[in-house]
C-alpha cells in the first residue's frame, strides 16, 4: 500500500516536471520571456531593465532552474492584472469551481445511475430505448450552446432562476460554499445542469453496459436461485459489483468536469478558476495561465490517486 | 448473405442510425455545394448591409432583394449563408484533424503492437498520460502557447485525438499479433511491411473506424467550443462556434436566431455522426451485441 | 405409494434466436420420489442444465417454458406467480452450480451471502442465522467456520467454495437439490471427496437430488435412477444398474462404449460417429438417427416412449436386454 502511494507520488512529480517544462518551453521560447514579467504597456527601457534584472539573458536551463526553484517555494510569479501572486489568485477562485463541479457530478450520478440501471435491466422496453436515445442526444449537444439555451429559457423567458453569477456563500469546512445556501443553490443550478449534461449521458451508458455485462454472470443467477428478493439481487449483488468500475470512471470524470467548467463559467459568469484562466489568456496574464495549468495538473493526479485507493477499498480481491 | 449485405442489414436494424445516416449525408452534401446554394457570400464584407442587421427570420432585405429565411446576425449577414459556410469550415476542420490523427495515431499503435518491447511500452505510457488529461485542457495549453489560427487549431485537435487512435489500433493489432498464424507468416519469411499491411491493418480498421466517428464528432464539438471562447478559428472564417458566440449578446434582448440556428446545425451534425458511430460500434463488435 | 415429490411432464423450453425458436428441452418427462437420487446425463447441448433451470423457474428471456407441467409437492410450477416461485427457491428447492468461482459474489463476504439465504425465507434474528451458517459450514467439513464466515470467496480454494455452495443449498433443509455439474470444475481428487460428502449429506437429510452431469462414472456410484438426454429429449430412463449394465438405447450404448475404461488398451477407442447436432437444425424424427448404427427409414418419424418394466426408452428398436457383455461388468463403474 505504502509502496503504491510512494510510486504514485514519484509519478506525480515526474508528470508535473514534464508539464512545467512543456509549458515553460512553450511560453518562454515561442514568445518573448519579458512579456511574462512585464506589463504589456511597458516601454522599451522598462523591458531592458526587467530583462537584466530577471536574468533573462541567461541560458535557458538556468532560467528554467530558477523558475522551478521559485515554483517549489510557491512563487509562480505575480499576476499582471491583479498585481498579486498568481497562485493566490487561482486558489481564491478554486472553491467556486470545485463546488460547481461537485454539484454537477452529484446531479449526473443521482440521475444517471438509476436511469442506466433501468436501461440495463429492461433493455428492450420502449423506456430503455428512449433513455439510450436521450443519452446519445445528451453527449451530442454542444455544452456551450445548451448553456445559452438554458439562460434564455429559464432565466430570460421564465425568470425562474438567475442567469449569471454566483450566489451568497455560507462558511463551511473553512471555505465559502455557495451551494449550501438556498440563493446560492439557485445561482448554481443552471450552470451545474449544463455541466452535468454530458457526464450524465456517459454515466447512463456506462451503467447500462455494466449491468448488461453482469446480469448474465453466474453469481446473479445463484442469488436468484437462493430465493432472494429481486430488490436485493439488484440492489446489493449487482450494485456492489458495478460500483467498482463506476466509481473509478466517475472519479476520473470529475477531473474532466473541473476542466470543462471553463466553458460553463464563461457563459454563466461564474467566478471560478475557469473563467479566470480564459480572461487571463485574453489579457496575456501569463503567470495566471501557468499557475492554473500546474495546479490543475496536480489536482488531476491527486484525483487519480484517490480513485486508485478507493478502488482498493471497494474491491476485496485487490486488498 | 454476403458479409457486406449482412452488415447493411445489421446497420439498418436501428431506425435511429438510419435517420442519422440520412441526416449526415444531407449535411455533407449541403456543405459541399454551399457556395452554389447559399443566397449570399457571408465573407464578402462589401455585400453586407448594416441596415439589415439583426432582422428576425422571414424578413426581407432593406433594399427588397433577399428574404432572410433565418434572419440576420449583428452585421447583416444572412443566417442561412453563414450557417452553410460555417458548416463547411467546421466539417473540414473536424474531418481533417480526425483523419490525420487516425493515420498518425493508428499507425503508431499498429507499429507499436508489431514491434513490441521498449517502443511499445514508452508509447503506451505517453498515451496513458495524455489520455488522463481532459481534451479541453490539452487544447487550451496548445492554443495558449502556439497562438491562434486555423493551422494551430488543427494541430491542437490532432494532438487531442491521436492517443485514442493509438490505443485502439494497438489493442486490435495486439490480438492479431498473438495469433498463431502470425508466427507462421513470420516463419515463411514474409516481409515486415507485408505482415503489417495485410494482417494487422485490416484487423485494426473496424475498431478504428468506430473510434473515428466518435472522435470526429468530438473534434467538431471541441473546435466549436474553442471558437465560441474566441480561441479557435479566426473571425475571417467563421465556424459555427463563432456564429453562436456572436449571437450571445443578442440573446437577452430576444434575438435568439443568431445563436439558436447555428447551434441546431451544429447539434444535427454531431448527433448524426454519433448515431451512425454508435450503431457501427454495435454492429462491428459482436461481443457487445445484445 | 406416495405421490412423487417432483413430476415433470412434457416440458418444452425454447429460446428465441435470430433464426427462429430453438427447443433446448423438447418434451422431457420424469418423476422423482422423495429422497431419491436421479442422475441426469448428457453431453453439452443436450438440454440437461436447461431442464434444471426450468424446474427452478430461472429461464430468462429470450427463453421461456413453452409447454408442459412441473409439479412439485403437488403444486404446479409452470405459470406460477413469480413470488410463489421465489419462495420455493433456496427454500424447498435449492440449486448448486458448476463453477464455484463465479457463483459466489466476489465482492460480498461469505456470511452475508449465507445469512441472506436464510433471511429471505425466515424472520429470525441475524445472530441466530449466523449460528446456523457456522453449523452448516461445519457439516460440509470446513474448519474454523467462525473465521471463514468473515472472509471473501477469493480466499477459499475451489473445493472449499463448492462446499460453501453446498452448505448454502442445505441451509433451509430443502426437499430437492438440483446439482448442475458441481464437480466438473474441480480437481479429480476433490471431486471424489465432494461426491462422497454430498451422498452422505443427502442421505442423512432425506433430500432428493438431481445430479446433472456428462460423466457416467460419477452417476454410477451416486444415483439410484438415471435419465439419459440427447438433443433436448430423454432417450432412456431407468435404475442405474439396469441402464448401465444393459442399455436399451443405442446412444446410451455408444456412451458406455466410449468410456476409456471400457476399452481394452491397444485398440482404437470406440466413439459415436458424427457430432452432436445443432439444435436449430435437427432432422425430423429421431434426433440420434444420423449417428445411429441401426437407423432405418422409419426413424424419420418421432419415436414414442416405450415402457419396458420400470424402464423407459425412446427408440423403435431398443437393444435387446442381453446378459452383460464380458468386458463391461466391473469396469463400467470405475
Amino acid at each position: 500500500m505504502l509502496v503504491t502511494i510512494l510510486r504514485r507520488l514519484a509519478q506525480t512529480l515526474l508528470v508535473l516536471a514534464v508539464t512545467s517544462l512543456l509549458v515553460f518551453v512553450g511560453i518562454f521560447m515561442v514568445g518573448d520571456p519579458v512579456e511574462m514579467l512585464v506589463n504589456p504597456q511597458a516601454d522599451h527601457e522598462e523591458r531592458e531593465r526587467v530583462r537584466v534584472e530577471f536574468g533573462l539573458d541567461q541560458p535557458m536551463w538556468v532560467q528554467y532552474g530558477r523558475f522551478i526553484g521559485n515554483a517549489l517555494s510557491g512563487d509562480l510569479g505575480n499576476s499582471f492584472v491583479y498585481g498579486r501572486p498568481a497562485i493566490d489568485v487561482i486558489l481564491e477562485r478554486m472553491p467556486a469551481t470545485l463546488e460547481l463541479a461537485a454539484l454537477a457530478m452529484i446531479i449526473a450520478v443521482v440521475i444517471g445511475i438509476p436511469l442506466g440501471l433501468y436501461a440495463g435491466l429492461k433493455p428492450d422496453g420502449r423506456i430503455a430505448r428512449g433513455i439510450m436515445a436521450g443519452s446519445i442526444l445528451g453527449f451530442s449537444l454542444p455544452t456551450f450552446w445548451v448553456g445559452l439555451l438554458l439562460i434564455m429559457v429559464f432565466a430570460v423567458q421564465l425568470g425562474w432562476l438567475p442567469s449569471t453569477g454566483r450566489g451568497p456563500t455560507v462558511s463551511a469546512l473553512g471555505l465559502n460554499i455557495s451551494i449550501l445556501h438556498w440563493e446560492g443553490l439557485k445561482h448554481a443550478l443552471l450552470p451545474a445542469i449544463n455541466l452535468a449534461l454530458f457526464k450524465l449521458s456517459l454515466i447512463i451508458r456506462l451503467t447500462r453496459a455494466q449491468v448488461r455485462e453482469n446480469v448474465m454472470l453466474d453469481y446473479m443467477r445463484f442469488a436468484r436461485a437462493k430465493g432472494l428478493a429481486t430488490r436485493r439481487v439488484i440492489g446489493v449483488h449487482l450494485l456492489k459489483n458495478i460500483m467498482i468500475p463506476l466509481v473509478t470512471v466517475i472519479g476520473l470524470e470529475l477531473g474532466s468536469v473541473i476542466a470543462f467548467a471553463i466553458v460553463t463559467e464563461s457563459i454563466f459568469a461564474w467566478p471560478g478558476m475557469g473563467k479566470l484562466v480564459i480572461d487571463a489568456i485574453f489579457q496575456l496574464d501569463r503567470p495566471v495561465v501557468v499557475a492554473y495549468l500546474l495546479i490543475t495538473v496536480a489536482l488531476f493526479i491527486l484525483i487519480n490517486l484517490v480513485v486508485d485507493l478507493l478502488y482498493a477499498v471497494l474491491d476485496p480481491r485487490v486488498r | 448473405m454476403s458479409p457486406w449485405a449482412r452488415f447493411r442489414a445489421d446497420f439498418a436494424a436501428s431506425r435511429l442510425a438510419l435517420f442519422g445516416l440520412i441526416v449526415l449525408t444531407l449535411i455533407l452534401v449541403v456543405a459541399l455545394i454551399a457556395p452554389w446554394i447559399a443566397p449570399q457570400n457571408p465573407y464578402d464584407l462589401g455585400k453586407l448591409d448594416l441596415m439589415d442587421a439583426r432582422l428576425p427570420p422571414g424578413s426581407a432585405a432593406m433594399d427588397g432583394g433577399l428574404v432572410y429565411r433565418l434572419g440576420t446576425d449583428g452585421q447583416g449577414r444572412d443566417m442561412v449563408s453563414a450557417i452553410l459556410y460555417g458548416l463547411r469550415v467546421s466539417l473540414l476542420v473536424g474531418a481533417a484533424s480526425g483523419l490525420i490523427a487516425m493515420v498518425i495515431g493508428g499507425g503508431l499503435g499498429i507499429v507499436a503492437a508489431y514491434l513490441g518491447g521498449r517502443f511499445e511500452q514508452v508509447l503506451m505510457r505517453i498515451v496513458d498520460i495524455q489520455l488522463g488529461f481532459p481534451a479541453i485542457l490539452v487544447a487550451l495549453i496548445l492554443i495558449a502557447t502556439l497562438g491562434k489560427g486555423v493551422d494551430k487549431v488543427i494541430i491542437a485537435l490532432i494532438t487531442v485525438q491521436w492517443a485514442y487512435y493509438a490505443r485502439t489500433a494497438r489493442s486490435a493489432a495486439l490480438s492479431e499479433r498473438n495469433k498463431e498464424y502470425m508466427d507462421a507468416a513470420r516463419g515463411l519469411g514474409l516481409g515486415r511491411a507485408s505482415i503489417v499491411l495485410r494482417h494487422l491493418l485490416p484487423n485494426a480498421l473496424p475498431p478504428l473506424i468506430v473510434v473515428g466517428t466518435v472522435q470526429i464528432a468530438h473534434a467538431i464539438a471541441l473546435e466549436a467550443t474553442l471558437s465560441f471562447l474566441g480561441l479557435g478559428l479566426p473571425t475571417t472564417e467563421p465556424s459555427l462556434g463563432l456564429l453562436i458566440s456572436n449571437g450571445y449578446e443578442f440573446m437577452l434582448s430576444g434575438k435568439y436566431w443568431i445563436s439558436v440556428y447555428p447551434g441546431i446545425a451544429l447539434l444535427l451534425t454531431i448527433l448524426s455522426i454519433n448515431l451512425v458511430g454508435d450503431q457501427l460500434r454495435d454492429v462491428l463488435n459482436p461481443r457487445l451485441a445484445k | 405409494m406416495s405421490a412423487p415429490l417432483l413430476q415433470v411432464q412434457g416440458l418444452v423450453t425454447e429460446f428465441g434466436t435470430r433464426d427462429g425458436a430453438v427447443r433446448a428441452v423438447n418434451g422431457v418427462s420424469f418423476d422423482l420420489a422423495e429422497g431419491e437420487v436421479l442422475g441426469l446425463v448428457g453431453e453439452s447441448g443436450s438440454g440437461k442444465s436447461v431442464t434444471g433451470f426450468s424446474i427452478l423457474g430461472l429461464i430468462d428471456p429470450p427463453g421461456r417454458i413453452a409447454a408442459g407441467s412441473i409439479r412439485f409437492e403437488g403444486r404446479e410450477l409452470v405459470g406460477a406467480p413469480p413470488e410463489a416461485l421465489r419462495r420455493l427457491r433456496g427454500h424447498r428447492i435449492a440449486m448448486i452450480f458448476q463453477d464455484p468461482m463465479m457463483t459466489l459474489n466476489p465482492v460480498l463476504r461469505v456470511d452475508t451471502q449465507m445469512v441472506e439465504a436464510i433471511l429471505a425465507h425466515e424472520r429470525i434474528p441475524r445472530a441466530q442465522a449466523l449460528e446456523r451458517c457456522a453449523e452448516a459450514l461445519h457439516r460440509v467439513g470446513i474448519a474454523s467456520p467462525g473465521e471463514r464466515l468473515a472472509q471473501y470467496p477469493h480466499q477459499f480454494s475451489g473445493g472449499m467454495r463448492q462446499r460453501v455452495a453446498i452448505a448454502i443449498a442445505l441451509l433451509n433443509r430443502p426437499s430437492l437439490i438440483i446439482a448442475d455439474e458441481p464437480t466438473t470444475a474441480l480437481d479429480v481428487t476433490v471431486q471424489g471427496q465432494i461426491l462422497y460428502e454430498m451422498q452422505q449429506l443427502v442421505r442423512d437429510a432425506g433430500t432428493a437430488l438431481i445430479w446433472i452431469t456428462h460423466d457416467l462414472a460419477v452417476v454410477a456410484g451416486l444415483a439410484e435412477r438415471i435419465a439419459v438426454m440427447y438433443a433436448g429429449r430423454v432417450v432412456e430412463q431407468g435404475s442405474v444398474d439396469a441402464v448401465l449394465d444393459a442399455p436399451l438405447h443405442p446412444y446410451t450404448r455408444g456412451l458406455l462404449d466410449s468410456v476409456p475404461a471400457n476399452n481394452p488398451p491397444g485398440i482404437a477407442l470406440r466413439q459415436i460417429p458424427g457430432m452432436t447436432p445443432a439444435l436449430a437444425q435437427l432432422p425430423p424424427g429421431c434426433a440420434f438417427a444420423p449417428r445411429c448404427s441401426q437407423a432405418a427409414a422409419d426413424c424419420s418419424r418421432e419415436p414414442a416412449v416405450q415402457r419396458i418394466g420400470a424402464r423407459e426408452v425412446r427408440c423403435i428398436r431398443p437393444l435387446q436386454v442381453t446378459a452383460p457383455a464380458a468386458h463391461s461388468s466391473g469396469e463400467a463403474r470405475p
